[in-house]
């Protein structure tokens, strides 16, 4: 009992926790912003698989590290811009279209992968990014490291937190999208094209969760596997939920998801074979679970979302 | 339709040609009546995968079929990534085709597969299965990666290359080929060394290499010097952290020169020539295959120690050529145990 407790007192139990947590983050970051925006965008689990190949595809292709997250960046908004016509203008089902563009992209990457590659033995690997301790910091016992001594996606990922609270609490922008969320009236009442910033939020939101995926194959893995995304996107879904759509709520979920998860890989090995291994992999989950009824039965969702806005409809 | 087809018909070249007619001399051979002008023909055979090309044990049956195919034994077909709830629809559009054979892997559909093959009593069936064949369906053939005689001997090594006499091992599912492979490694590392203390752990996934990595950082964490690589990640994993780590399946060494010792190698070839060879000759029944990947019918081996050869100590290399032979003549056999291994 007391090794299981220790466990959480090692500086690499927090490493793993931060590195898990960091894909989870920027789809999170992205999945909420197009939430307070009104759209909920089921997309998110094909749109990370999008950048997990894009990213990585660009670097195998003799690309630089940076200039795949870019091209993934821009794969992700291209497939929000998709989601957007269909949802905001068009106003569809934002369920239907939401899984229509994870079943799409998923199976669109596969194809662009297997056009590329048609005939390979084992899946071609990339220099991913490097581990970047910040000097001083990392050297911090425990939180220094768990947070200092990671790539610098990891630390990208912390910086959207910052930058998306900072837009949507700081700036006419982010006022505009979440009254877009809350009361599309009001905003097409200010001058301001409800239709422009849902659009905007979606794609914005899409080049971040493809980020997400692509970290995934160029910084915790180095090449690219079909299904890989293995249900994340899903995942942050909830922690905006868990989150009640605010960044610094949802980062503290995903970290605490990524703990579960790392904490359960290591209590796996104390058992000693007694509980069998399907308790430790539900374990992320069933404590998410708790916590989502925990937090969410205050949580305060944008009033707006899933509604369609059509301009002058009453 | 079958997404994904990869089918290439070449020209018969006439190198092709004189290898088809030797193949064909040895088939009729084996098939005992066949002639030669029957087994030039091709035999048409279809692969249904459930996962990409790229996977370990997947890999292994498309390459051997594509060496039958460039030797000029079969027609072939395959289609990857085919999820277990397209299966059934797959394999009745590939029977429908007018393939002979069919090829694949039922882990996920076993009944449903089997009524597939009631349907279409003129195709031979030959699967990856959990379970064995059943005499009431003739055209229904098993098979598995039955390596364990390969995956005992990486053990002895292991055994031997463990310094802290702490394993990792990452597993995808506990089904019986993992176990097998996983109990006859673990067997191997006891007669070396009994002390060896094992962790295992399964990822409920066969594809998510980010989480077999996290993983093995964890095992890595508590202690393990060497990692017993299922999954794709694991020797990454062993790699940046400069431990070291036992492949199955296939041969990674080239890409982790320093990290991967050995490998326990599966030949599907032996399976899928006798399969060929019972099609052709009509005389294909409900069989198990799994014996034609043992290390006596050449369906497995060891694969060179490479950069390792000099760090592996002698008196090991030396035990691992005498088990070796003792296995092929049949003087030693690893046992099979499929039960799920368990940390100890």
């Amino acid at each position: 009992m007391t090794e299981a407790l220790e466990i959480l007192f090692t500086a690499s139990f927090w490493v793993a926790a931060i590195r898990i947590a960091s894909p989870l983050i920027f789809a999170t970051m992205g999945e909420l912003i197009c939430e307070r925006a009104g759209v909920l965008n089921l997309g998110i689990e094909g749109i990370m698989t999008v950048g997990a190949f894009a990213g990585w595809f660009t670097v195998y292709s003799g690309g630089d590290l940076w200039t795949g997250v870019l091209i993934a960046a821009l794969a992700g908004a291209a497939f929000g811009f998709l989601h957007a016509t269909l949802t905001v203008p068009l106003g569809l089902s934002q369920h239907v279209v939401g899984i229509g563009i994870t079943l799409l992209a998923t199976s669109l990457t596969y194809f662009t992968y297997r056009l590329a590659l048609p005939e390979v033995t084992s899946p071609p690997k990339i220099e991913p990014f490097a581990t970047l301790p910040i000097p001083g910091l990392a050297r911090i016992p425990i939180i220094g490291e768990a947070l200092f001594s990671q790539t610098p996606l990891t630390y990208l990922a912390f910086v959207s937190v910052v930058l998306v609270a900072w837009v949507l609490y700081k700036t006419p922008l982010g006022l505009a999208i979440r009254a877009a969320g809350e009361n599309p009236s009001a905003v097409e009442a200010q001058g301001i094209s409800v239709t422009a910033i849902r659009m905007g939020a979606v794609m914005a939101g899409s080049a971040l969760m493809a980020v997400g995926g692509a970290f995934l194959t160029m910084s915790a893995f180095n090449s690219f596997f079909f299904n890989m995304i293995n249900g994340r996107g899903w995942i942050c879904i909830a922690l905006v939920v868990f989150g009640s759509w605010r960044p610094g709520k949802a980062l503290i979920g995903a970290i605490l998801f990524a703990a579960f998860d790392a904490y359960q890989v290591r209590l796996q090995q104390l058992s000693g074979g007694v509980v069998p291994y399907q308790v430790f992999l539900m374990l992320p989950y069933i404590l998410s679970i708790l916590a989502l009824v925990l937090v969410a039965r205050r949580a305060t969702y944008p009033k707006a979302l899933m509604i369609p806005y059509q301009k002058g409809e009453r | 339709m079958p997404s994904n087809t990869i089918t290439r018909f070449g020209a018969p070249t006439r190198r092709n040609l004189l290898k088809a007619a030797g193949a064909g001399t040895a088939l009729a051979a084996l098939g005992g009546f066949s002639t030669r002008a029957f087994a030039q023909e091709k035999l048409k055979v279809a692969a249904i995968y459930t996962v990409p090309f790229e996977q370990q044990w997947v890999s292994r049956l498309h390459q051997a079929a594509n060496t039958a195919k460039d030797r000029g034994d079969i027609e072939y077909v395959a289609t990857e990534n085919v999820a277990n709830t397209d299966y059934e629809r797959v394999m009745r559009e590939y029977a429908e085709a007018g393939n002979k054979l069919i090829l694949g892997e039922v882990f996920g559909v076993e009944d449903a597969a089997r009524s597939v093959a009631a349907d279409y009593p003129d195709v031979a069936f030959l699967m990856g299965s959990s379970f064995k064949p059943d005499d009431a369906l003739p055209n229904f053939s098993t098979f598995d990666n039955y390596i364990q005689d390969a995956s005992y001997l990486t053990g002895l090594i292991a055994g031997a290359m463990t310094k802290s006499k702490n394993i990792g091992m990452v597993g995808g599912y506990p089904i019986p080929e993992v176990n097998r492979l996983m109990n006859a490694f673990m067997a191997g590392v006891k007669e070396v060394a009994p002390d060896t203390k094992f962790q295992v752990s399964f990822i409920g996934s066969w594809f998510d290499p980010p989480k077999a990595k996290e993983t093995a950082f964890a095992q890595i964490d508590g202690g393990a010097d060497l990692l017993y690589a299922e999954r794709f990640g694991v020797s990454d994993a062993a790699k940046e952290k400069g431990v070291l780590a036992i492949g199955n399946v296939i041969d990674t060494q080239a890409d982790y020169p320093e990290t991967v010792v050995a490998s326990a190698l599966w030949h599907f070839e032996p399976t899928l020539d006798h399969a060929i060879a019972q099609v052709k000759a009509g005389t294909f029944k409900a069989e198990d295959y799994g014996i034609y990947s043992f290390m006596k019918e050449g369906g497995c081996s060891i694969a060179p120690l490479g950069t390792f050869d000099s760090k592996v100590p002698d008196e090991i290399k030396a035990m691992v050529t005498e088990k070796e032979k003792a296995i092929k003549d049949g003087s030693f056999t690893v046992e099979i145990d499929d039960s799920e291994p368990k940390s100890s």
